[in-house]
């Protein structure tokens, strides 16, 4: 790893991929503890969308991702919540829809077409430097929101309606941290892809979630776990020529089997420990 | 005479179309202990939230010590029904006993301060849990849980204590305890909560509000059995009688003689 790091295009992924757990890290304990996994990856699948419209029109790319994410993220934010029961269909259509249109559009582009593929896993092994500098000004401005309303999204995670009672301002509380989502994700698609976006954003918060106390706690423990699984996982790629993306997220998918196995085991101690003081006291 | 704490007038609340709530008046005087019955769907919860602020009155007005719900005019403690949504949430006891001091407005400084956490600390040694307070809420039992939300109610020393169906996940001895406590509380605080639960209802509460559409409130009893009679109808007959004889207890003055409306 360390004769590894001589490579320029090796420090940026190192450094994309810790930037990119630190953010994932803290939006990420957000997105699980308000059960907003579904609609995330609906906004970054419905990415593929803009990254198709940024083509056709010539845009560069990030605005038309963001735009179309950014977009479609407020229509789902309305429809989840506005009727709750049905909003995951909503989001089903919309994800599927987002990516038919980002299709038909590179078909429709003349000349040559790129590979969406790239999109869907990233390309972190070439990161330029200006990308890190958008990733850290704009990561540094969603976790300085996210602690400003720190206290108000604490208590709306938990429990809405006495939120609510205590006047907190959900509704817009809500409509931000889903645009915060996008912002996130639109990011992060370039860098990493969207299916380690969400990978990022999903398995680090939810094994985290198990063994701390706090949401703070939760969100310090998901950023030293991404960041655990990025580096391993370039890591990885880097010794056994293998791509970085998938290595990544199969590091992760691998914590999170270990740490249903090792729940298991928990269990089980704790069983035999009940049963042995058990048979002690019987006889 | 005591301080009314919620005057509601000519109240109407319509749901897509479909009233809920038809004329209610209600006058809530300071020291008292109402039990909300009536049938579901009779539109207790709607009237719990409309005092509450969570919905807006269609058509009349709520006034909470002479003011708009929402409007820091009355100290509110709110238990909602609901005890074990986002279970596996990253928060202790006291924690979330906390949340319940929670102000908007003084977003900053960051984090608890060691006033929240002594008063935390306190409300859940009113409810008997202080031993809990740095466990998981996921590893409370159910009636942990519950003292839990009613100690985050306690937190900010509220004038009204509203609970909405607080003792649904309770077993009978863990109820038996939870009114004791409640008549306790009930000394320095008013209390409104709706309830299923009959028995516990006319042993503890000192009147009644029956809902099912239109409100009828019934005070000042001669009897528990008394009492009873009056929960009895409107969560059974799904009717109220408008007013009670002053009959002998044990003498049922139901169901005969009862207007339905």
């Amino acid at each position: 790893m360390i004769e590894a790091l001589h490579f320029e295009f090796m420090r940026n992924a190192l450094l994309a991929g810790l930037l990119a757990s630190v953010i994932c890290g803290v939006i990420g304990s957000l997105i699980v503890v308000n059960r907003l996994v579904f609609l995330s990856g609906g906004i970054a699948h419905s990415a593929y969308g803009g990254i198709g419209l940024a083509f056709f029109l010539g845009m560069p790319f990030m605005a038309g991702a963001f735009f179309f994410s950014f977009l479609s993220a407020m229509i789902m934010a309305a429809v989840s919540s506005r009727s709750k029961q049905r909003a995951d269909t909503i989001i089903g259509v919309m994800w599927a829809v987002g990516m038919a249109v980002g299709i038909l559009l590179i078909d429709l582009t003349p000349g040559y077409n790129v590979d969406l593929m790239s999109y869907l896993f990233g390309s972190i092994l070439s990161v330029p430097r200006s990308d890190l500098l958008i990733m850290t000004i704009a990561g540094g401005g969603i976790l300085l929101l996210v602690f400003y309303f720190f206290n108000d999204l604490l208590v709306m995670s938990y429990d809405e309606e006495f939120a609510l009672v205590r006047g907190v301002p959900v509704k817009r509380l809500y409509y931000m941290l889903i645009g915060i989502v996008a912002i996130t994700v639109v990011m992060m698609v370039q860098v990493v892809g969207l299916i380690l976006v969400i990978a990022l954003l999903t398995i680090p918060p939810y094994i985290a979630e198990k063994y701390t106390k706090s949401l703070i706690q939760m969100m310090v423990f998901s950023c030293a776990l991404g960041m655990v699984c990025t580096s391993g996982g370039l890591w990885i790629s880097y010794r056994f020529d293998l791509t970085s993306g998938a290595a990544i997220i199969f590091l992760a998918g691998t914590g999170f089997f270990l740490s249903l196995v090792l729940d298991r085991l928990i269990v089980l101690s704790k069983r035999r420990l009940m049963l042995k003081s058990h048979r002690e006291m019987s006889g | 005479m005591n301080d009314t704490i919620v005057d509601i007038t000519d109240l109407c609340f319509s749901y897509s179309g479909k009233e809920v709530l038809h004329n209610i008046d209600l006058v809530v005087a300071e020291g008292d202990f109402i039990a909300v019955v009536g049938p579901n769907g009779g539109g207790k919860t709607t009237l719990l939230k409309l005092i509450i602020g969570l919905l807006k009155p269609t058509r009349g007005r709520v006034r909470l010590s002479g003011r708009k719900p929402g409007k820091k005019g009355l100290e509110i403690g709110y238990v909602p029904q609901q005890i074990d949504h986002n279970l596996s949430f990253p928060a202790t006891a006291l924690d979330v006993v906390i949340m319940g001091k929670h102000v908007p407005e003084n977003r900053l400084p960051f984090g608890r301060s060691q006033q929240d956490r002594r008063d935390g600390l306190a409300a859940l040694e009113k409810m008997g849990i202080s031993e809990f307070a740095g466990r998981k809420i996921s590893d409370l039992s159910g009636g942990q849980r519950q003292r839990v939300l009613i100690a985050r109610a306690l937190v900010t020393e509220p004038e009204l204590l509203v609970l909405d169906e607080p003792t649904a996940s309770i077993d009978s001895r863990g109820q038996t305890e939870f009114y004791q406590l409640l008549q306790e509380l009930n000394k320095e605080l008013t209390i409104l909560m709706v309830s299923h639960d009959l028995l516990s209802v006319s042993a503890y509460a000192k009147s009644v509000a029956c809902v099912n559409k239109r409100l009828h409130y019934h005070q000042a009893f001669a009897s528990s059995g008394e009492l009873f009679d009056a929960v009895y109808a409107c969560s059974v007959y799904d009717s109220c009688p408008v007013t009670f004889p002053q009959s002998a207890p044990g003498q049922s003055s139901l169901p005969e003689g009862v207007t339905n409306d």
